[in-house]
């Protein structure tokens, strides 16, 4: 269309609009700046969560005198466990050697026996269902019963209240930062858009002139969205260098020290950028033309 | 432009032809020759203030028609109709022919480009120049930029705004407010020009340069209907003059006074001998109109 006339005419009310076009750009620059620094923080934060699950075992210890026979069945029999991920198999010797290193001086009061027994690590597929493969596991039940599980088993473990307490946590984690994204992009969408609103309103009179002379509705929309297209890369162009700015002076040189701010799952750099100004234009651009409906009806 | 000069001329002797009575050719179907005809045309507002009442008029082209009342009478009512800003409750508005109720949404904004408005209020836009609020009339009907270039200064100019072309709305005075405010409403050579209480806002000096503008485009054709509350220069002028009362017309005269009694203090012809920059016309008047209504 008249792409040159469009862009002149964008410039013009910027230009002549400064100041609510700066509140309409500023708005854009705060909530991005705000998401920029929140969603890698929430993802960190759930990704630790997933780790801390992931931690979760269950220890099956073997009979004192199992043979590396019953180790072998015991083993495939859980591989073959549709709840279980995988098992790690800790042998005596590994196992006490283990032992000995974290706590020497007790060890060393044992003398050469070894009182620790062959264990089989299983990490569950779903840390939820921790409980569930312990009791069906365990050669007996709370009730005394017993279960179909290999007689090679002598008991099985996890520590139970660790593991529930594990898991509520996480959860709770999860969810309140989850809720805490989705408030906060919410808010950002509705802050730009009532911005952009509000400056569309301050000249519903110069709408008004315009459709009296004859202009049709996309001879003054399409000016009017290209501004909020403008104003929303403008003020996302400045969200991205302030946060570029953040993570080269202050995030890039703690990395190796924090775990948490090293964490595999955070979403690039690059690909947070892109989605922010994406974000940030479009946001703009249709705030301006759904603002704009209702002033063109006359 | 030289030879529209000598046109002009030549239209203005021609305008002096002898005025039909538009009331013995109301009820025709579509009369081509009415700019504009209302058949029983009634509009109400919510708010029981009264709008239109069966309203049912002929103005012939190239007719210059005052349009009083009081205020709540109707004529603002009047002109929001006819601009499409408003749709009649009953009854049909005809301009040019044809029936605006036909017109969809789609197919107004081409029907404004047919007509000249002026408003009490200018209704410039404030964050252009002088300039500029002439050429966007232009620039909504795709006019290239270099022959916007070439006719805005020269619609200025006709309209004694030669050197006020880079100034914003607010730098000039009323009186020149409304001038550009006429230029923008005659830049494309519209068939008819509607002003809502152009002198309104203005004192009685600057309302006679103003009145003399809208005679001076009149007399090139454009039929021109002015709503006002300015007795003096209805009684001056001498054209035809439609009341409204309570939104029904009262009396339809044709070159009448503002009121039935007034005496005419003196002949508004002397003001017009004085040298007053002339609107120009497109070579043919007529008709553009239909454009409006192609799909």
């Amino acid at each position: 269309m008249r792409l040159g006339f469009c862009i002149r005419e964008a410039l013009r009310s910027l230009r002549r609009n400064a100041v609510p076009s700066f509140a309409a750009l500023a708005s854009v620059l705060v909530t991005l700046l705000v998401l920029g620094v929140f969603i890698p923080i929430v993802q960190a934060t759930t990704g630790a969560a997933n780790d801390v699950r992931g931690k979760v075992l269950v220890n099956v210890y073997l009979q004192d005198d199992a043979t590396p026979a019953d180790v072998t069945r015991v083993r495939a029999a859980l591989v073959a466990d549709p709840q279980v991920r995988s098992v790690e198999f800790v042998s005596k010797e590994a196992a006490l050697r283990r032992e000995s290193e974290q706590n020497p001086d007790a060890y060393k009061l044992l003398g050469g026996t070894n009182p620790l027994p062959d264990t089989l690590r299983v990490t569950p597929k779903n840390p939820d269902n921790v409980l569930a493969l312990v009791t069906k596991l365990a050669p007996t039940q709370g009730d005394g019963g017993v279960t179909g599980a290999d007689p090679a088993i002598e008991s099985v473990r996890s520590s139970k209240d660790d593991t529930e307490k594990i898991l509520t946590a996480t959860k709770v984690v999860k969810y309140t930062t989850g809720l805490l994204a989705l408030l906060l992009i919410v808010a950002s969408i509705l802050l730009i858009s009532n911005t952009v609103r509000l400056s569309v309103f301050a000249r519903r009179r110069e709408v008004q002139v315009m459709k009296l002379v004859g202009a049709t509705d996309g001879f003054i929309r399409w000016p009017f969205v290209l501004e909020g297209i403008l104003l929303g890369a403008m003020g996302a162009t400045l969200a991205v260098l302030l946060l570029g700015v953040i993570k080269v002076a202050l995030i890039d040189p703690l990395v190796s020290d924090f775990a948490l701010l090293a964490a595999p799952q955070t979403i690039g750099f690059g690909m947070l950028v892109g989605v922010l100004f994406l974000a940030g234009v479009v946001v703009s651009a249709c705030g301006s033309a759904l603002s704009l409906r209702r002033f063109l009806n006359v | 432009m030289a030879a529209t000069e000598h046109e002009l001329r030549l239209r203005d002797t021609r305008s002096a032809q002898p005025q039909l009575d538009p009331r013995m050719l109301a009820v025709r179907p579509g009369d081509p020759a009415n700019a504009i005809e209302l058949r029983n045309v009634s509009r109400t507002y919510d708010t029981s203030k009264a709008g239109l009442n069966e309203a049912s008029f002929a103005v012939r082209r190239g007719e210059f028609v005052f349009l009083v009342g009081q205020t709540g009478s109707g004529k603002s009512t009047l002109m929001r109709l006819l601009i499409k800003e408003l749709e009649p409750d009953s009854g049909s508005i005809l301009v040019a022919g044809r029936d605006i109720g036909e017109l969809r949404r789609k197919q107004i904004p081409f029907y404004r480009r047919n007509l000249g408005v002026v408003f009490q209020d200018f209704k410039l836009l404030p964050n252009r120049t002088v300039h500029d609020n002439v050429a966007y009339a232009l620039q909504v009907t795709g006019m290239g930029r270099r022959e916007i270039r070439s006719k805005v200064p020269d619609i200025l100019r006709l309209t004694g705004l030669a050197t006020k072309l880079h100034h914003y709305p607010d730098q000039l005075s009323g009186g020149e407010q409304q001038r550009v405010a006429i230029a923008r409403a005659f830049v494309n050579h519209p068939p008819l020009l509607l002003a809502d209480e152009p002198t309104g806002n203005l004192d009685p000096e600057t309302s006679i340069g103003i009145m003399q503008l809208l005679y001076r485009i009149n007399r090139t054709g454009t039929t021109v209907l002015v709503a006002t509350h300015d007795a003096d220069m209805v009684d001056r002028m001498r054209r035809r003059v439609i009341e409204l009362e309570r939104g029904r017309i009262i009396r339809d005269e044709l070159a009448g006074r503002y009121a039935p009694s007034d005496v005419s203090t003196a002949e508004f012809g002397a003001l017009l001998s004085e040298p007053a920059p002339a609107p120009q016309r497109a070579p043919d008047p007529a008709d553009d109109f239909d454009q409006a209504f192609v799909d």
